[in-house]
């Protein structure tokens, strides 16, 4: 594919609820950053993809809600219902159609507006799931146990991600929870659905984000500090969880492969200088790394244990604190697209990891237990 | 390299009201399977796919994650776009830019919708803002007769203009083996029918459907080799304007996201005369009083006069122009799949393979969609490829 | 704009949305779901292509994209793949927790079940533990008419 980079991001703090903003008004504050981010207007923008979910916004047509404030007025709109990350791709495919040259993606939930149980339980099969009552959290447990029963890994193991992770947050500005935790608080934590306390789950955060994707001429035109696209790959596994081998993340390792071979990637350890990736539950860090190359399979506790994942370490991963501390559901991959474009720049602040960023990863989910994966390569040149 | 894309095969289900023995997977898997027989293909041919319907019709969060038996997306890249009433032509658009970027070869894209499932008013109300629209706006006839009624006000047109448009499309229908409604309706029979909201009568609407479509877009270099004829896409365009039923302009008298998204399309194909350079439209038209005001729209005639283009017969089959030689909306309407079907239709009248509602000498088709806040999205497909 | 809130309290629309649902079964998922009721009995789905059989039925499978064939009988009892234990409610739970999902792989299936698992103290679930499927008295042709799998 065309070269094509992100040349702009703006985001919004994420909190618990802000009531004093609507979908739109949470929405614009985080356009007008990427648009002054990228050094430009919404006069230069083609067309716009906006990402959303009609179950958390409670509104069918979701994408309704927040297309004026994308600058959709009098201008080419798409939605892509779905992980901000794979939003994203689709308007990287529209920089690079031939159609457009800038593509504005916007993402965002307003977790606070709803009751998370039922927007996850209605993801589960009306005919033969749902009346059980699962949800995100009880969907995600059950691979939790099943993963860390074949690889013996443990919950403290678990703990250690959930504390460098919102530790990590502590750097972060825009994070939701900014909690200064160690291991032991979090194995303190109350149980909320074994083997995960209350801290190895990622809570649900009102936030939005934006990003600006051009391709090689606008970037040469407008882009001041690009991150450049290298590969972006995504997949998805089987949907009944009794399909699904659940202690093995199969989609997360034909996406990474896809993107690794576009980014011309043999040895991702190695070659990847940071990584964000879609925690939302403590063991999934775990088992994402290792899906990813980190490390061997099953030695994703080991990993962490090491130091290795920490922002000083080898393989830095969640230096932003990823979504254990901040989760606004729908713009939790792009964010993690976001803080990779940060690290690139060197303008990370106090969450820049220790060694020089050349290449990045970001990572974003869909659906239950990592059904869906889409992974992202940006890099300095 | 950007590069060209044609649809080589599509699908559809026999519409209906309610298809009572079949689940969501399986309707989809239905249009999935035709669509590939129509190509000669399996699943394992196809690159990514591409889904979408109206979330709250069917009540399934996540619809791409739960849709594997049906569309066929195990361990393929899978994603989920939806736009309301557009989401099919969205759909449709989406495939195009997933192929012409280089990011895959062969893309399948499917459009369904079950509408029986659920009380679909009760579901369309939810787009609306809940704090200024919702508790005012209820469902889609009531913003749709404002504008047919602003326009009979401005322009003349009555009721029986209107009724000839949806005469016409429920004859079209009759030729369409996949239509939902296949019986045909006089000028009296629309005029008679229930008063819905002044001045849409129940046969002026579109009903609602069960149903779904699919479509296979392939690469060009490729596409030369998977079918006969493939139908290229010469240029897309869309425009959403508003957020906020009460910002769109339901009194001017005409569709501006539609004059918008036709002008932006004109230009990139090089229409400058549409009535004489496009030789068939399949227009998502969603009530009768549409099919005049929008041909308007769409620049093929005067404003004003879009009745006399319909009473000329000019967008008859058999007509200089014919629209909605399927039946159009107000035969079959499974919306996620609607503007979908719209493509797949136009895609069939190039390729020769539209049976009896076949238009002669197709070379150049337009397929357009609507829905959401007064959107419009427009896609221009050819016989040969584009310049 | 922020010192706009400092003396205006922000105000919240409380709403809910009501949209009832009708989901078709379909011919494959009423078999299975009839045969809960009238004979408490679980049925599964063979694919032609791989031979898995399918619990629950589809009408295609997932990995192979072909029409599912023949019938099987698989047993009503099994194999607890995976399990998790509920401890906070959240109001839309079938019974009131603590209680433990599990992922069933019937004898006789190629896939697992995902259910409850009842009769049994949460700390004492495994993996790997034998479980048998509990009837409910009055039964519907739902999911439900199973109330939970016990340990044999």
């Amino acid at each position: 594919m065309d070269k094509a980079a992100i040349i702009g991001i703006g985001m919004t703090k994420a909190a618990g609820r802000v009531k004093e903003a609507n979908y739109a008004e949470l929405v614009y504050p985080a356009v007008v950053a990427a648009l002054e981010d990228a050094g430009i207007t919404i006069e230069d923008i083609d067309n716009i993809v906006t990402t959303s979910n009609d179950f958390w916004d409670g509104r069918t047509i979701s994408s309704m809600a927040t297309g004026d404030v994308s600058g959709g007025y009098d201008r080419n709109v798409s939605c892509v219902e779905g992980d901000g990350a794979f939003g994203a791709f689709y308007g990287w495919c529209r920089a690079l159609s031939g159609h457009y040259g800038t593509t504005l993606v916007t993402a965002y939930t307003k977790g606070s507006e709803s009751v998370s149980p039922y927007i996850t339980n209605a993801a589960f099969d009306p005919i033969y799931v749902r009346s059980l009552g699962l949800d995100m959290v009880s969907g995600c447990a059950l691979q939790a146990r099943r993963y860390m029963n074949r690889y013996n890994v443990s919950e403290e193991q678990c703990a250690v991600v959930s504390s460098k992770n919102h530790r990590n947050a502590l750097n972060n500005p825009n994070a939701h929870l900014q909690l200064d935790l160690s291991v032991e608080d979090v194995m303190g934590s109350r149980m909320i659905c074994e083997p995960m306390k209350l801290y190895d789950c990622s809570p649900v955060s009102d936030g939005a984000v934006a990003v600006v994707i051009a391709n090689e001429e606008k970037t040469k035109k407008f882009g001041k500090k690009p991150a450049w696209i290298k590969g972006v790959s995504f997949c998805m596994d089987n949907y009944l969880l009794g399909d699904r081998d659940l202690a093995e993340c199969a989609a997360l390792e034909k996406a990474a492969k896809q993107a690794y071979a576009a980014a011309g990637i043999s040895n991702p350890r190695k070659e990847i200088d940071v990584a964000e990736v879609y925690d939302a539950f403590s063991y999934q860090e775990l088992m994402w790394t290792e899906g990813l190359g980190f490390c061997e399979k099953g030695e994703g506790g080991k990993l962490a244990e090491s130091g290795a994942t920490g922002k000083a370490g080898d393989m830095p991963v969640n230096p932003s604190g990823g979504l254990l501390p901040s989760h606004p559901v729908i713009a939790g991959g792009l964010i993690r697209i976001a803080e990779a474009v940060r690290q690139i720049r060197g303008e990370a602040g106090d969450m820049q990891v220790d060694k020089d960023v050349g290449t990045a990863l970001a990572h974003g989910v869909n659906g239950v237990a990592g059904q869906s994966h889409c992974v992202w390569i940006l890099g300095k040149e | 390299m950007a590069r060209r894309s044609a649809i080589v095969a599509t699908g559809q289900t026999h519409h209906r009201s309610i298809r009572r023995d079949v689940n969501g997977q399986e309707i989809i898997n239905e249009a999935v399977t035709r669509c590939l027989e129509d190509g000669d293909l399996t699943i394992n041919d196809i690159d990514a796919v591409v889904i979408g319907n109206m979330d709250h019709f069917e009540g399934i969060n996540y619809v791409d994650c739960w849709s594997v038996d049906g569309c066929g997306g195990f361990m393929k890249p899978t994603i989920k776009l939806t736009t309301g009433g557009t989401t099919g032509s969205t759909l449709a658009i989406a495939g195009h830019h997933l192929v012409a970027s280089g990011a895959f070869e062969k893309v399948l894209v499917i459009g369904w919708e079950k509408n029986s499932e659920s009380d679909t008013t009760g579901a369309i109300n939810t787009a609306f803002c809940p704090i200024w629209d919702r508790p005012f706006f209820a469902g889609a006839i009531a913003g749709l007769s404002v504008t047919a009624q602003s326009y009979a006000d401005r322009f003349g047109a009555t009721p029986k203009d209107a009724a000839r448009v949806a005469v016409r499309d429920r004859r079209h229908a009759c030729l369409n083996p996949y239509a939902h409604l296949r019986k045909e309706v006089t000028i009296e029979e629309v005029l008679a029918s229930p008063m819905l909201a002044d001045p849409v009568c129940l046969l002026d609407m579109c009903p609602r459907t069960d149903g779904a479509c699919a479509v296979v877009y392939a690469a060009e270099g490729l596409a030369e080799k998977m079918c006969p004829q493939p139908a290229w896409v010469h240029g897309v365009a869309s425009r959403h304007m508003f957020s906020y039923v009460s910002d769109a302009d339901f009194a001017g008298g005409s569709l501006f996201s539609m004059e918008r998204a036709a002008q932006e399309l004109y230009k990139k194909t090089g229409i400058k005369e549409p009535l004489k350079e496009i030789d068939v439209i399949e227009m998502y038209q969603p009530f009768s009083w549409a099919g005049l005001i929008w041909t308007e729209d769409m620049g093929l005639c005067k404003k004003g006069e879009g009745p006399k283009l319909v009473w000329d017969g000019v967008t008859d089959l058999g007509g200089e122009l014919p629209i909605n030689p399927s039946g159009g909306v107000v035969s079959t309407n499974c919306i996620g799949a609607t503007g979908l079907i719209r493509a797949a239709e136009v895609a069939l009248q190039i390729q020769g393979k539209a049976g009896e509602r076949q238009v002669p000498d197709v070379n150049l088709a337009i397929a357009t969609g609507f829905g959401g806040c007064l959107w419009t999205d427009m896609l221009a497909y050819g016989k040969n490829k584009p310049e | 704009m922020s010192n706009v809130w400092d003396s205006v309290e922000p105000r919240v629309l409380e709403s809910r949305i009501k949209v009832p649902y009708a989901w078709q079964a379909g011919e494959t998922a009423s078999h299975f779901l009839l045969s809960l009721k009238n004979e408490t009995k679980f049925v599964g789905k063979k694919c032609a292509k791989c031979t898995k059989v399918l619990v629950p039925p589809r009408k295609t499978c997932p990995y192979c994209f072909v029409e599912t064939g023949e019938w099987v009988d698989v047993s009503d009892e099994g194999v607890v793949e995976t399990y998790a234990v509920v401890r906070r409610d959240t109001g839309i739970l079938p019974v009131e927790p603590p209680f433990v999902y599990g992922v069933i792989k019937l004898d006789g299936a190629d896939t697992g079940l995902v259910h409850i698992v009842g009769e049994v103290k949460p700390e004492e679930v495994k993996e790997g533990m034998r479980v048998k499927a509990v009837f409910a008295e009055e039964r519907t042709g739902k999911i439900l008419d199973v109330e939970y799998f016990k340990p044999v």
